[in-house]
């Protein structure tokens, strides 16, 4: 059996090692690349959009490393792609982080501040929402596959994306109710860190590597 | 339906080894730090704490390399603290596989360091490590100061205040421990705990003397803390973490299973 080309993009934010390991943990079929240039992406089997950080820094990365151009090919092409984390916040059209981002507008929706005076089992909120929360099914997907509603994922994230209906598939809470997992056509996202889940987290990616658009 | 209450079980690693000592003293060989971690991982613990107390050089530049081996094999978090001094140093860590690195005595030392580490690298990434002794006397309000060089060294510096101002220069997490009760078995310092937790807007893992399981529950329901660290208690079987998260999920606590 030939081996599936897994792209993880590189545009120099943060430690792209850990996805890497999870993949090739549990896609025996897959050979994973970590780059930025234009051959690689457009060429994988599938996609995956990492980010961690202040979303300035990710979206001028982003930019200065022609990513935009590079994800609507993906998205045109049918890729599967999956943003993780600030990955996923930057699909959104706009993020309320360093006073205003414009972000790439792939799920129409903004990023927003986790408020100060929200309360969470009774408690004030810690920002970061920093550990393990449930996440909500809120519509079948492929990712989901094998995985139980309300299971817990490992979230570490100080805004939250407030995103239309139609396309969150998970949501999580807290002090308010936020998209954790989005979903439309070949796109996929998760606010959580599925390579830092554990045995769920795991079981996402696996689902992502066979998941058939 | 909340945000878990997390449990992290701690490596204090020396030379490649994981040990633990009482007060740093009477130093116990606790196994491979690999091994370990791997065996915590399966468990179920929520993160893993890796401290690296090598007074050497060769000590350290060990730590990358059990830190890289530690990555690959574990898919929780990873928090690494110990000799952390400069932006070079976090990147390598962060490098190796690390999530979160621990700062501790280079924030005293130059406080402006964890702003630049959390302009860099993003406050997620940046635990500042406070290591704590009450300073007050018998009758006295209650009063903490820092202290360095594993408790022998006062700075004059008020715990709640720094606590506050690592927060206002970034920090993502505060990893408190009181030097009081670390090693003694004795649980937290449940003032000290809430006093901080309350005190500052990020998630605070209380450390130092957990002996027991409702030392554990203390920590949260008392403390308030966010997450819960202990090491000997797990490291030598006394108690397992789906036993420690079972007893705090009976006491009302919101723990991952």
């Amino acid at each position: 059996m030939s081996k599936q080309h897994i792209a993880i993009i590189d545009y120099g934010m943060g430690n792209l090692h850990s996805v890497a390991s999870a993949i090739n943990h549990v896609a025996d079929d897959a050979h994973v690349t970590i780059s930025c240039t234009k051959e690689d992406i457009i060429n994988a089997d599938r996609v995956i959009l990492p980010g961690v950080g202040a979303i300035r820094d990710c979206m001028q990365s982003i930019i200065d490393n022609g990513i935009p151009e590079l994800v609507d090919t993906v998205i045109q092409q049918k890729q599967p792609l999956l943003g993780i984390c600030v990955g996923m916040q930057v699909l959104l059209s706009h993020s309320e982080e360093n006073n205003g981002v414009d972000c790439l507008n792939h799920f129409q929706g903004k990023v927003k501040r986790f408020p100060k005076d929200a309360t969470d089992n009774d408690e004030p909120i810690k920002v970061p929402h920093m550990g393990w929360n449930h996440v909500q099914k809120c519509q079948e997907h492929p990712l989901w596959d094998g995985i139980a509603s309300d299971t817990r994922f490992y979230f570490v994230h100080s805004y939250y994306a407030d995103v239309l209906e139609t396309h969150c598939i998970g949501e999580s809470h807290y002090g308010v109710p936020f998209a954790a997992m989005l979903a439309k056509e070949n796109l996929a996202a998760v606010q959580f860190h599925p390579e830092k889940s554990h045995v769920a987290g795991l079981r996402l990616l696996r689902n992502f590597a066979n998941w058939r658009v | 339906m909340a945000l878990a209450k997390r449990i992290i079980p701690c490596l204090d690693v020396d030379n490649g080894r994981v040990v633990k000592g009482v007060q740093f003293v009477d130093i116990k060989d606790a196994g491979n730090p690999v091994e370990v971690a791997k065996r915590y991982n399966e468990e179920g613990a929520d993160e893993i704490t890796f401290l690296d107390i090598s007074a050497t050089h060769e000590g350290r530049n060990t730590t990358i390399h059990m830190v890289e081996q530690i990555a690959d094999e574990i898919f929780i978090p990873l928090t690494v603290g110990g000799g952390i001094r400069t932006t070079y140093d976090i990147r390598n860590m962060l490098n190796a596989g690390a999530d979160k690195v621990g700062i501790n005595s280079a924030a005293v030392k130059e406080p402006e360091f964890v702003k630049a580490a959390a302009d860099r690298f993003g406050s997620q990434c940046i635990v500042v490590a406070i290591d704590a002794k009450k300073v007050s006397q018998e009758g006295e309000a209650d009063r903490w100061e820092i202290f360095t060089h594993g408790g022998r060294q006062p700075t004059g510096i008020d715990a709640i205040g720094w606590a506050e101002k690592m927060v206002s220069y970034g920090a993502g997490e505060i990893l408190l421990t009181s030097m009081d009760r670390d090693g003694t078995k004795n649980g937290f310092d449940l003032a000290l705990t809430r006093a901080i937790s309350e005190s500052v807007s990020v998630p605070v893992i209380a450390s130092g003397g957990v002996g027991n399981l409702d030392h554990l529950v203390n920590g949260v329901k008392q403390g308030k803390a966010d997450a819960v660290l202990a090491a000997s208690i797990f490291h030598f079987a006394e108690y397992s973490i789906p036993q420690a998260k079972a007893y705090m999920a009976e006491r009302g606590i919101e723990v991952r299973f």
